[in-house]
């Protein structure tokens, strides 16, 4: 396996993602359900994680865990510190596989008008991937979808749920 | 990576037009409706007509209207009704009746219950047998199999205590039309006794909604505005949204997912065909109609920052509107078509603004406690219906200026409302707590009257288009 960017960025970010590594998560108190297969800390060993293979959601899930996602505050776009460290960690992976392309999906709670969830999801997702550019993934690998509040993941009407669907998702692009 | 794109092109050159439309995520187009004619009928014109004699708006819940079936020359076959003429003429005082009860103005009685007037009982009523009914007024009608299969559909409307008749009109529809005689006949009486302009024969665009909250279908529909005639425009493979009916109802604007981004859609409604809103790779969002038809309001978000464009309905080039950072969205004309509502979140969270239609001249309305969104300026102008957000979700008016400001609603979450087309009755979507179900409903400018609109399937933003000539 060959690393597409230099090695100290690298290091930058492993250093970084480590020193976040025991930042509490922020808003969701349930997190949505996520495989507990992999270690939320990524190992990059050349061959990756066991079972998935590469260019699938699964293998990107194995490698980053719940990093895969990152959530918001009401009606926010920003990035956190506990935003940043999984972006980190995806900008990592996305580094050593930069042969896959993906789609970050802007998500909202149900509690906001639908027009302007559409917006505000869209705001959300080009947050992450600005962020993600930041970190070196070349802006064209990334596509943004807004799906607002249409597709949650958790169903009830209470904070929690609402915590877990105000979301940026990155989604490996696949049969390419 | 998006194989839509590669495909458009091809299956326009090589497939028949239904693959194109399924590749669109379109059903079988409704193709372009007839027209209703006004006809002059018979009466007694021994005397002029007479002025209103409802002056009290706290009356008309308790005026009595009897309703009985519409009579018949002779019992005709027509392909309106597999049992004839006479049944049909049942069928549109039961429509009638329907209407005038759901609107919470009247207490209408019949067909049922009633004694069914002769043909020549229509224009010179039995009055012995209606004044003793507790019914103020009488609506009598008839149903007439023309040679050509076109039905004359004639509607009186009569003060039973004066014993005369207040108005009439009569119309020739196709036999498939027949309901929207009802409707005409619905909207003369609510005209004639209210003085508020008429509402019933008009149509509703809708997005009706089925499945499990996590993996909604989202299909764009239509139906008349008591809820017959409903007919699915998308097959749901795309999510649908937001739709709104273009003034001459030649065309429904909407948002779909069909090539994997949200975009606004121009549907022809008689060739089933649709365009893009503007040729972009942006997605664009609330879609809005100017009044004279003529253009097409926007949002679009570039870079995650969302403003309002104006763009002409014949194409060419997008007029940006707003420019301030964040989330400018919506828009809705007022009906001189000279300003535009919109809302923002320019002050840090979402409020409602007004501008000149040129983008001129923004500045804030709404300062009380809460939330501003999705403002829809009344057709009558005078009001401004929007989403208030403060806890719940409910619906509110208030004048242009921001003032007067009346919460109509107290569902958990209420929102999206549009109006009918005399600027009497909001119409808006209800969504349940946790089930995320949602249904549509009505509500009138009083906030007493509030009622479901009927749909099949659960249903949101609805879109209410004007009268139908």
């Amino acid at each position: 396996m060959t690393f597409s960017f230099p090695k100290a960025a690298t290091v930058a970010l492993m250093t970084s993602t480590l020193a976040l590594g025991a930042c509490s998560k922020k808003a969701p108190e349930e997190l949505p359900p996520v495989q507990q297969t992999a270690t939320p800390t990524p190992t990059p060993t050349p061959t990756g994680p066991v079972g998935a293979s590469v260019g699938t959601q699964a293998h990107f899930e194995q490698a980053v865990g719940s990093s895969t996602t990152i959530y918001f505050d009401t009606d926010r776009f920003n990035i956190d510190s506990t935003d940043a460290a999984a972006l980190q960690a995806q900008a990592q992976y996305f580094a050593r596989f930069p042969q896959l392309n993906f789609t970050v999906e802007g998500h909202a709670d149900e509690r906001g008008t639908r027009e302007y969830n559409l917006a505000l999801g869209e705001r959300r997702a080009n947050a992450a991937k600005n962020y993600l550019v930041s970190l070196g993934v070349s802006a064209n690998r990334i596509r943004v979808v807004s799906y607002g509040k249409e597709r949650p993941v958790a169903l009830a009407s209470n904070e929690s749920a609402w915590a877990q669907n105000r979301r940026a998702a990155s989604v490996i692009i696949t049969g390419m | 990576m998006k194989p839509t794109l590669f495909l458009l092109p091809l299956f326009a050159g090589l497939m028949a037009t239904s693959a194109l439309a399924q590749s669109q995520d379109l059903g079988e187009p409704l193709g372009d409706g007839a027209q209703v004619d006004t006809v002059s009928i018979e009466g007694d014109d021994d005397d002029g007509p007479l002025r209103g004699t409802v002056t009290d708006e706290s009356d008309w819940e308790n005026l009595g209207i009897a309703i009985p079936a519409f009579a018949t020359d002779r019992n005709a076959p027509t392909p309106a009704n597999d049992s004839g003429t006479e049944a049909l003429g049942r069928e549109i005082a039961r429509v009638i009746s329907g209407n005038l009860r759901n609107n919470g103005l009247f207490k209408p009685s019949g067909p049922d219950g009633l004694p069914s007037p002769t043909f020549a009982q229509i224009t010179a009523p039995s009055w012995g047998s209606w004044s003793g009914r507790g019914a103020e007024m009488l609506v009598h009608g008839y149903v007439r199999a023309r040679p050509d299969n076109r039905l004359v559909v004639g509607c009186y409307l009569y003060d039973v205590a004066l014993q005369d008749e207040l108005i009439r009109e009569g119309w020739v529809v196709q036999p498939a039309d027949w309901r929207r005689a009802a409707h005409k006949c619905s909207d003369l009486i609510y005209a004639r006794l209210t003085g508020e302009d008429p509402f019933f024969d008009s149509r509703i665009a809708y997005i009706a909604e089925t499945g499990p909250k996590d993996n909604r279908v989202k299909r764009l529909a239509v139906m008349d505005s008591d809820g017959a005639n409903h007919r699915f425009l998308t097959l749901g493979s795309a999510t649908a949204l937001t739709p709104r009916y273009s003034p001459d109802y030649s065309k429904i604007l909407y948002l779909s997912y069909v090539d994997g981004n949200p975009r606004i859609y121009v549907y022809d409604i008689g060739s089933g065909q649709q365009t893009l809103v503007t040729e972009n790779r942006n997605p664009t969002l609330a879609p809005r109609w100017s009044p004279d038809g003529r253009y097409i309001l926007y949002s679009m978000a570039v870079a995650g920052n969302t403003d309002i464009y104006r763009v002409p309905v014949s194409g060419g080039t997008s007029v940006r509107l707003t420019d301030t950072p964040g989330i400018d969205i919506g828009g809705s004309y007022s009906p001189d078509g000279s300003k535009i509502v919109f809302e923002s979140d320019r002050s840090g969270t979402q409020q409602c603004y007004v501008m000149d239609a040129d983008g001129s001249n923004q500045r804030r309305i709404t300062f009380f406690g809460g939330r501003c969104a999705t403002p829809e300026w009344s057709p009558r102008g005078d009001q401004i219906a929007f989403t208030r957000i403060a806890g719940d979700f409910n619906v509110a008016v208030m004048t242009p200026s921001g003032g007067g400001l009346r919460v109509l609603t107290n569902g958990w979450q209420d929102e999206a409302p549009t109006w009918a087309p005399n600027g009497r009755i909001i119409q808006f979507f209800r969504t349940t707590r946790d089930s995320g179900r949602s249904a549509l409903w009505q509500v009138d400018l009083t906030g007493r009257n509030e009622r479901r609109l009927p749909t099949p399937v659960d249903a949101s933003d609805p879109a209410w288009g004007p009268i139908r000539p």
